[in-house]
């Protein structure tokens, strides 16, 4: 079983604040983490390996740094990582993020199988895992919560708005994975260490060859126009003192508006 | 005949029902469009979609392209999405507008790719600017920490999807006209590369978050699974699903089915009750469009007072008996 698993090194949003005067991210000293949902398609890869055999490939797309998540991913036992790192790919949206990534799992060869997280928490879109399936032109589902090999197809259980749904999907195939699906094992100590000597390749404009109108900001049909602050809400108001009192006021309100 | 330009709706079904966010797409869809001197049109891909057309005309659809095949009876990733990358090259519409539901999650950025357009997901503000003809697309980023207009200047279609209950729905009658175009796909070359085996719906009125007018939620606050109890003796007096935050989720308090906030469901009822739970920002992305928000919390500083329409100071195991008291004495 040959996997790939993409992940991305995002900021820890549970960190980030916003300078209300510049409507900037604060952004020093916010630690990079990875993905926390690629954590849990990483861990699905792990699990397929145990059960199969195989190997276990990382890979990122990101400014030279996101090596570290690479490492990371080592340490917690995938088995070979690849960069995709250039400037030239620099300020891509999802269009051009799929079809970079892409690239870079053409040039591997008799994927199985590739995972992608539900989402990234930096711009929530859940729109890679699908882009990179299609331009790959292979299956794909979302919303993955467990996988089973059955022959020459995977057999998976997807996440719904109500419930579940189970497919049967041809190999290679696609699938981005829910949190529900598991949690990450702990790295190891042998593995740590071996990770941080890793050598880790990082393929650039020169190793994938992109069409230059597909790559890049160039290559990504939207653009942010503005970015600000969320609005703040007025007219609100407390309340404190006996619970029954409280609640009496609530009710009072809600009715008052409506509601009740 | 002057042609003019078309917003499109994706009008999402699944056996035999159109997905609620349809009619709220169509509803602001309807607002973009006389800005923008746009067609309304609805895209129905089904196994026979006659049956849809009135309700998407009553919610201001001018126009009805079904595309019937037995094959789209049920979402299947390749044939929606090649039936409808090949409606959008040949027709090309301005505007295309999805719901953000796991059947448009998945649709969207593949149709995306397929037709070279930008996409900007979870958009919670939608607005057009007729001067450069743009749609402009406003939605969180960050974990809500931060608000993004997003543009797509040099791509047509331009593509956004919508959550559920961002957006009113307003029905304009029951007896509106619209004109149906059929339009056919042949899906004989698409290879059939995967098969849904079994759908499985977990039926419970306490997780239809979407549907609910009510919602209590629940966090860390309530302090143990069982006392979840006066949790859903609330809600089941106003009639109202339960929400929880994923502190209680994580924590296996109660299923992932009721989370609310960034990575659970967006929620938008006319009333939302918060016990217990601080107002994470992850937690607001998911609920703060609510109509009204009531907040109950023992600590003055937790942020979730800072959206709630009505804060509640003190203990949430004393307050929400109470407030369920209160209530059943009212309707009594
Ligand atoms: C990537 C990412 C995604 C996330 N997505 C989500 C998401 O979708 N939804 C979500 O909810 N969270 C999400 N989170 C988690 C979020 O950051 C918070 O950790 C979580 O919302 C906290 O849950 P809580 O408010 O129940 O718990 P806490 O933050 O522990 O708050 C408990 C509150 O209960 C109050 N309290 C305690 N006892 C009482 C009492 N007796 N009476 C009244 N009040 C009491 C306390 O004062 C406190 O304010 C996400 C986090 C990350 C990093
Ligand atoms: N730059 C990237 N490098 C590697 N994987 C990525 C990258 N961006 C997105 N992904 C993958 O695509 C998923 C969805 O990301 P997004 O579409 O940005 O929400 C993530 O969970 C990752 O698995």
């Amino acid at each position: 079983m040959n996997i790939v698993v993409c992940i991305k090194q995002v900021p820890d949003s549970d960190k980030v604040t916003i300078d209300r005067e510049t409507n900037r991210l604060n952004r020093a000293g916010v630690p990079s983490i990875i993905n926390p949902f690629d954590e849990n398609a990483l861990e699905m890869a792990l699990q397929l390996k145990d059960l199969h055999g195989g190997k276990v490939t990382v890979i990122s797309m990101g400014p030279p740094q996101a090596d570290e998540a690479l490492r990371t991913a080592l340490s917690h036992g995938a088995d070979e990582a690849i960069l995709i790192s250039d400037r030239k790919f620099g300020g891509a949206d999802t269009w051009a993020t799929s079809y970079t990534i892409s690239l870079a799992i053409k040039k591997l060869e008799g994927v199985d199988l590739i995972l992608f997280g539900k989402q990234a928490i930096d711009g929530d879109t859940a729109q890679v895992g699908p882009g990179v399936a299609h331009f790959l032109d292979i299956p794909m589902l979302t919303y993955a919560k467990s996988v089973e090999v059955t022959g020459n197809t995977f057999k998976v259980n997807k996440v719904t708005e109500d419930g579940y749904e189970v497919w049967d999907i041809d190999k290679p195939a696609a699938l981005t994975v829910v949190k529900e699906a598991n949690q990450l094992r702990m790295p190891s100590l042998k593995k740590k260490m071996a990770a941080k000597k890793a050598g880790i390749p990082t393929w650039g404009f020169d190793e994938l060859q992109p069409e230059e109108s597909k790559i890049g900001l160039a290559g990504s049909p939207t653009k942010v126009s503005k970015v600000f602050a969320p609005p703040i809400k007025l007219n609100k108001k407390t309340l404190s003192g006996e619970p029954a009192e409280m609640v009496a006021e609530l009710i009072k309100n809600l009715k008052e508006r409506n509601v009740l | 005949m002057s042609t003019t330009k078309e917003l499109w709706v994706f009008a999402e079904q699944r056996e035999g029902k159109l997905a609620g966010v349809v009619r709220e797409l169509l509803s602001e869809g309807q607002i973009l469009a006389e800005k923008a001197g746009f067609t309304l049109a609805a895209v129905l891909p089904s196994a026979d979609g006659a049956a849809f057309c009135q309700e998407l005309y009553n919610f201001g659809a001018k126009k009805v392209y079904t595309i019937d095949d037995p094959k789209l009876a049920d979402y299947q990733n390749d044939y929606y999405a090649r039936a409808v990358a090949q409606l959008i090259n040949e027709k090309r519409p301005e505007i295309v507008l999805y719901g953000a539901t796991t059947i448009g999650r998945s649709l969207a950025p593949t149709v995306a790719v397929m037709v070279d357009a930008g996409l900007t997901a979870d958009c919670t503000q939608l607005d057009f600017d007729v001067e450069a003809g743009n749609l402009l697309q406003t939605r969180p980023a960050f974990g809500g920490n931060i608000m993004a207009t997003i543009i797509c200047p040099n791509h047509r279609p331009q593509m956004a999807t919508v959550r559920s209950n961002v957006f009113k729905k307003t029905k304009l009658s029951d007896n509106e006209s619209g004109e149906q175009v059929p339009y056919s796909v042949d899906l004989s070359g698409v290879p059939e590369r995967m098969r849904r085996l079994e759908s499985v719906h977990e039926a419970d009125s306490t997780i239809d978050l979407n549907a609910a007018q009510f919602i209590v939620s629940g966090g860390r606050g309530v302090g143990k699974p069982e006392n979840f109890k006066i949790i859903y003796d609330l809600a089941s007096e106003l009639g109202a699903a339960v929400g929880a935050s994923r502190a209680t989720v994580d924590a296996g308090w109660i299923s992932h089915h009721h989370q609310v906030g960034q990575t659970g469901k967006t929620v938008c009822p006319v009333v939302y009750v918060a016990c217990g739970i601080s107002g994470a920002i992850q937690h607001l992305a998911g609920m703060q469009s609510s109509d009204v928000i009531v907040a109950v919390n023992k600590d003055p500083n937790a942020p979730i007072f800072d959206v709630a329409d009505f804060g509640l100071i003190g203990d949430l195991h004393q307050i929400v008996p109470e407030f369920q008291k209160q209530i059943a004495a009212a309707k009594a």
